[in-house]
């Protein structure tokens, strides 16, 4: 089955009449996933790649009109929060943000309208979901991996893609890989996911990448030691990262001593999990 | 963003919350002029954004106008834990009969928002937390409800503060909740807020942190960011949209994305060397970006080599290839660079490197030995 995205999701684009919206429709759509509408307020009626997918004026028009059932997000961080909770209202089960610089205070709002809705969010400021072969939802490059049985879950850009390819190197393929964001407060966490992969029948193993900055691995060690049978290779990013400096990512930093990739990983290896030193050692440490 | 005592004070004001009179100074004479208008007695505070103020001697308390002169001129000469004192906070000297802390913070483990309060104020509060847990009362707030009377009336009753204080106490916290609200702060605290002689409770200290995220509705505020806390290398950077920080070791790095650029540092660390800084070129590097970075990497003259590790996506290897050549023609690169690009359009990429005397590497692991030989060559 994979998990959240599959071939049978119908996608909807909030913001695709934008630069990068248009883009990453692109690359969606040649990547064969199955996008079914667009929204844009005040170009409904608009079509776009060559008139293959309709623009709406709103989220619940472009439900009412297409069935989608979930949507990816590309507007500028000031309408994000406005956007998912559009979105959340039209019922969509599941919303990838893929927009960076969403205010901290906007996301603690969403999250707890979120709390009374039956939407899933995913990000903000991450590179979103690919299940190889199926759907892609984001933009995580499609070329770099191919269908198989590894779980990728991932707080980072990049360093997601450096990892897909030293797997796809080593000919190791991926049932879903998932970016979660490297922002404080976001959607969906390691441990929701963790569930999720341990419940899928596609998967066999998982591959979780996180990095300094909070304690979400540290509850992600705690939840696997317990719960998961599946096994679990871990990297942590930011081993030289100094303290009080944010890494780029909103919720990349070490504060006081708080948040350290030692102790992410001591804490990791002491729940019986395999700290990879560094992502080309990865597929090596794999079952 | 982090905010001086001072301007965090000027925000307070404007929300009602009551401080001490004073006003803020940049030269001994100055102090002495606001000293004698506030009636002599006055304590002379360093403006710098670092915690342990008090600590370090940046806090002091002056009997006279002459007095707080002479100290102002040695604090405005002095540096707090690196940051060079060039500003100070002239309050009049408030009697205290009671301190308490309060703090309205984001909480990423709950992920809402948390008001702190503890009757062991003015002192380092990390440092209860840890001793004296059981001084500390944390009240979640819902984002969505805002923070109720209630429940500040209950935090109210668990510091021991006397009933008829209760009504002013309320009305301070829900200004500062708003302050939290409004500035889209990440911390808005009080510390110590005290009872003064009169019996009425006034905010001795002010700390506000601004979400960077939010600035982009927050142009006041924007304006209010204190150039000296960061790197001039750092400043250079965001012109351009690239994240900079400066580091310790010298292979300097050029990175897109956060987590791979961190990476990049940690193997850098794991073949023995160590990163001259953090750079994350961002999504989309073009040509003049990738110049800008390596122009901002180079002016540190410790850099010995350089690790440019880019995986394209929607990066483009072909642009920044193209970035390197006219950086190192312009600039005249004569620092050893070692090129990895993977991804979109790499072999384009590629040979666009290849007449010119790059180091090409496959993995990361060959890119940050052969960065690592090559600083360790050029430091003898």
């Amino acid at each position: 089955m994979s998990i959240l995205a599959h071939a049978s999701t119908k996608l909807l684009v909030q913001g695709i009449t934008g630069n990068e919206g248009l883009f990453h429709t692109q690359q969606m759509y040649q990547y064969k996933t199955n996008i079914v509408a667009g929204v844009s307020p005040g170009k409904g009626g608009d079509w776009v790649l060559d008139g293959k997918v309709p623009v709406f004026d709103s989220v619940k028009f472009a439900v009412e009109a297409t069935g989608a059932n979930a949507s990816v997000i590309f507007v500028p961080a000031k309408y994000c929060a406005d956007t998912i909770y559009e979105a959340a209202d039209a019922g969509i089960a599941l919303v990838v943000c893929i927009t960076e610089g969403v205010p901290v205070q906007d996301m603690m709002r969403v999250k707890r309208f979120l709390a009374e809705k039956k939407t899933r969010v995913i990000g903000p400021n991450c590179p979103g979901i690919l299940t190889p072969g199926e759907s892609k939802i984001g933009i995580i490059p499609g070329n770099i991996t191919f269908p198989g049985n590894v779980g990728v879950i991932s707080k980072s850009g990049t360093l997601t893609y450096e990892v897909l390819y030293a797997l796809k190197q080593a000919e190791r393929g991926v049932s879903t890989c998932v970016g979660i964001g490297g922002d404080p407060i976001k959607g969906t966490g390691f441990v929701e996911l963790l569930e999720m992969f341990e419940a899928d029948a596609k998967t066999d193993q998982i591959v979780l990448i996180g990095e300094i900055g909070g304690n979400e691995e540290e509850a992600a060690a705690e939840y696997i030691s317990r719960y998961m049978t599946k096994p679990v290779v871990a990297f942590i990013a930011g081993v030289t990262a100094p303290p009080g400096k944010r890494m780029g990512h909103a919720g990349a930093i070490i504060e006081g001593n708080e948040g350290t990739a030692q102790e992410k990983i001591k804490t990791l290896e002491a729940s019986g999990i395999r700290v990879a030193r560094h992502p080309e050692e990865i597929p090596s440490l794999l079952a | 963003m982090k905010l001086h005592e001072y301007q965090s004070k000027q925000i307070f004001a404007r929300y009602g919350i009551p401080i001490p009179k004073g006003r803020i100074a940049g030269t001994s004479s100055e102090v002495k002029q606001i000293a004698e208008e506030l009636g002599g007695r006055v304590v002379v505070k360093s403006q710098v954004l670092v915690g342990g103020r008090g600590k370090a001697g940046g806090i002091r308390l002056a009997k006279t106008p002459e007095e707080a002169q002479d100290l102002a001129t040695i604090l405005l000469s002095m540096d707090i834990k690196g940051l060079p004192v060039r500003k100070v906070l002239v309050d009049e000297a408030v009697s205290i009969a009671k301190e308490f802390y309060v703090g309205i913070v984001n909480d990423r483990v709950h992920q809402m928002p948390v008001l702190i309060t503890s009757g062991a104020g003015g002192m380092d509060i990390e440092e209860v937390a840890q001793k004296n847990p059981e001084k500390i009362l944390r009240t979640y707030v819902d984002p969505l409800l805002g923070l109720r009377d209630f429940q500040v009336r209950d935090a109210a009753i668990s510091m021991d503060l006397a009933r008829p204080l209760w009504k002013n106490f309320i009305e301070i916290i829900q200004d500062l909740w708003k302050v939290y609200v409004e500035c889209d702060a990440t911390l808005a605290e009080i510390n110590p807020l005290v009872i003064n002689a009169e019996n009425h409770l006034v905010a001795l200290d002010a700390k506000v942190i601004i979400d960077d995220n939010s600035l982009f509705r927050h142009s006041d505020l924007s304006d209010l960011r204190d150039m000296d806390v960061e790197e001039p290398g750092e400043i250079e950077a965001r012109k351009f949209g690239v994240t900079f920080i400066k580091l310790d070791g010298n292979i300097g790095c050029m990175v897109n994305g956060a987590g791979l650029a961190m990476t990049t540092m940690d193997i850098l660390q794991l073949s023995g060397g160590e990163a001259a800084n953090f750079l994350d070129i961002g999504g989309g590097a073009t040509a003049e970006k990738v110049a800008a970075s390596l122009k901002i990497i180079l002016s540190d003259l410790k850099v010995k080599s350089i690790l440019v590790n880019i995986f394209g996506g929607i990066t483009r290897c072909d642009e920044v290839a193209k970035g390197i050549l006219v950086a190192a023609t312009e600039m005249k690169i004569k620092i050893p660079m070692v090129v990895r690009l993977i991804g979109t359009n790499q072999e384009e990429g590629r040979r666009l490197l290849e007449k010119a005397n790059f180091s090409a590497a496959e993995t990361l692991i060959q890119a940050a030995e052969l960065a690592v030989n090559l600083a360790k060559e050029g430091q003898s």
